[in-house]
């Protein structure tokens, strides 16, 4: 198998999808150089909507990295040899969806060149600087992970290290969940239900990627996925996406509950630019419930489908953190309850925000390192899945 | 005494006077550029009281000074710097109007100074909420943090500054409480600026100073007193 599959991926479809993702990686650079050079003006973002697409491709790459790792510690922590087998390419994708995010959430910044300073002065109070820590670590954790799982003098030190490994992702995500809680004074944000919010969801997007990349590999390889692993690792997934959706339903019903949400709730719901649509069509419809028709309809849950399915969580996850994000944004700041306001500053009106073609860019070009690393870290190491007989 | 050692003498004088001369207008202009050596007191703490009631409608006094001081463009757009801005409110069960200037409250308890990943949004000890600019990476975290909307963030490149309020493209900023002005013992621009006298400026620690006194015999609030900040700006007739 090894073989034909090294053949494979010297074949000029693999050396041409790399290209263009090569090609997209330069285009985000390019963005970024642009992005240096102007100033964050020939971006969308403004002083209202201050986080824009490259923050949803980076949040969603540093979360679905997380939830990939569920592959493994499902292998690892639970000792199911179906996903134990699979447990090097999550790894594997795991640190390359890191490496994006964290890589167009660094090129954002207003002042990247001064990305040192992070690291030098540190706030202890910032769940900013913590995350610094957390994403590093990640890299080592799973980079040794990686290396217990690879080297067999290590074997026996593979399942601690997955465990560090599940503990890490799990506060990784609290992490990332944070971010939002503790912005107290925006109606979209702030509140405890996020982090877990965002490792449930985690799960659901890291299955989606993790079942786009080894459809990929296997049909490339001409080989066919086990039915039984199919099977479960499809029914897994749409356990994920349903756990998600309840999440997701609970922040919105609490909300609801509040008089001094409702304004904001109808504005996400109901009639508030985009976000309504996006959420219910992007969300809910595209997100969820198209997914959970093709994993569970008796007549459909075929590999095909699968795939279809995970694609199409992949957009409901990018729907939803754009609602989210850009949404939470857009609904203005009620510094005055109970007055109506207006200013030069926006104060009272709804944020505008549309992405332009450079922030579009650098959200790709985490794409593309992503795919770069996974691409590159198949063809030379041992990433491919290899069936353990007899999965239980 | 022979005469070498008298030129000797004079030499040195000669060499001393001229040193002292190149060296006195450096040491003076460092002295400038770096202000007050000592450091500012925890005792005092500024604040604002801004009477809501003498706040004209129309008048926009307090963010043209605050521009001009500041060296701030005065565009409008959303992604230009807006230290201080005219809110208009209408209180929507009353009908109740009113006009206030709205910017960095300089809280106690700042949450953009809390969720800095680098220390650059910092509180002084005198209760002066800043951002350093040569620590700010520009990611905005503060922004998102800041429950009045008081920050901006550099969009574009600069030119033009004011020697004595250092900005930065791709940094954030806000209100800075005219800091370089209250150390030499003036007043913020706006509360000078202000026809009405609306905003008073002082020391919220001294009991004798005048805005201790007035806050003490007038009712006051703070924005947003629910999420338990403790502004140094106090709004009058709100």
């Amino acid at each position: 198998m090894t073989t034909n599959f090294s053949t494979q991926l010297r074949s000029p479809l693999y050396y041409g999808l790399v290209t263009i993702a090569t090609l997209i990686v330069l285009a985000g650079l390019y963005a970024v150089h642009l992005m240096e050079d102007h100033g964050h003006i020939i971006t969308g973002m403004n002083n209202q909507i201050v986080w824009g697409i490259p923050h949803i491709f980076a949040i969603f790459l540093v979360i679905a990295a997380s939830g990939v790792l569920n592959v493994s510690s499902i292998g690892s922590v639970f000792n199911k040899p179906a996903y134990k087998a699979r447990a090097p390419l999550a790894g594997l994708l795991s640190i390359a969806m890191l490496a994006g995010g964290l890589t167009v959430l660094m090129l954002d910044l207003g002042r990247p060149d001064r990305i040192i300073v992070a690291a030098t002065n540190y706030n202890i109070t910032s769940v900013f600087a913590w995350n610094i820590l957390l994403y590093s670590g990640m890299f080592a954790a799973v980079a040794l992970y990686l290396w217990t799982m690879m080297e067999k003098r290590m074997y026996p030190w593979s399942k601690p290290a997955g465990f560090m490994v599940f503990i890490w992702r799990f506060i990784l995500t609290t992490g990332t969940g944070v971010i939002f809680s503790f912005l107290v004074a925006r109606q979209a944000f702030g509140t405890a239900i996020l982090p877990p919010m965002f490792i449930v969801i985690s799960f659901a997007w890291g299955m989606a990627v993790f079942h786009i990349v080894q459809s990929a590999i296997y049909a490339w390889n001409k080989l066919s996925l086990d039915e039984y692993v199919q099977k479960r690792m499809r029914n897994l997934m749409g356990v994920f996406v349903i756990a998600g959706l309840y999440f997701v339903a609970t922040y919105h019903l609490t909300n609801l509950y509040f008089a001094r949400q409702t304004e904001f709730e109808k504005f996400i719901l109901l009639d508030g630019d985009v976000y309504p649509a996006l959420f219910w069509l992007g969300y809910v419809v595209i997100g969820n419930l198209l997914p959970l028709l093709l994993i569970y309809h008796p007549a459909l849950g075929k590999n095909k489908c699968v795939i279809a399915a995970s694609l199409l969580i992949v957009m409901g996850g990018f729907s939803l953190l754009y609602v989210l994000i850009i949404g939470g944004q857009a609904f203005p700041l009620s510094i005055f309850p109970g007055f109506e306001v207006h200013s030069t500053f926006g104060d009272g009106a709804i944020g505008s925000y549309s992405p332009s073609m450079p922030e579009i860019l650098l959200g790709l070009g985490g794409v593309g390192i992503s795919f770069l690393i996974s691409a590159v870290g198949i063809r030379v190491l041992d990433f491919v899945p290899r069936e353990i007989p007899k999965s239980n | 005494m022979n005469d070498t050692n008298t030129q000797r003498r004079q030499f040195l004088k000669t060499s001393v006077g001229a040193a002292a001369v190149a060296i006195a207008p450096g040491m003076l202009l460092f002295d400038m550029a770096h202000g007050k050596s000592e450091p500012v007191s925890g005792k005092v703490r500024w604040g604002m009281l801004i009477d809501t009631a003498n706040c004209a409608d129309g008048c926009n006094d307090c963010v043209t000074a605050c521009n001009r001081e500041n060296g701030l463009s005065g565009g409008l757009s959303a992604t230009d710097s807006q230290w201080i801005r005219k809110i208009e409110l209408k209180d929507m069960r009353t009908g109740r109007e009113l006009a206030l200037p709205m910017m960095c409250q300089h809280c106690e308890h700042p949450p953009c100074v809390d969720v800095c990943p680098t220390g650059a949004s910092f509180k002084r000890a005198d209760g002066i909420v800043l951002v350093d600019k040569h620590l700010c990476i520009g990611c905005r975290y503060c922004m998102m943090a800041c429950p009045y909307k008081a920050r901006s963030f550099v969009h574009e490149p600069l030119n033009d500054q004011n020697p004595d309020v250092p900005r930065g493209r791709g940094t954030v900023e806000s209100c800075t409480m005219c800091v370089h002005r209250v150390d030499n013992g003036q007043q913020p621009a706006c509360a000078e600026a202000c026809p009405n006298k609306s905003i008073l400026f002082g020391d919220l620690n001294d009991p004798e100073s005048e805005i201790s006194r007035k806050i003490r015999s007038v009712a006051s609030t703070q924005v947003r007193a629910d999420l338990g900040l403790n502004t140094g700006v106090r709004y009058q007739g709100l």
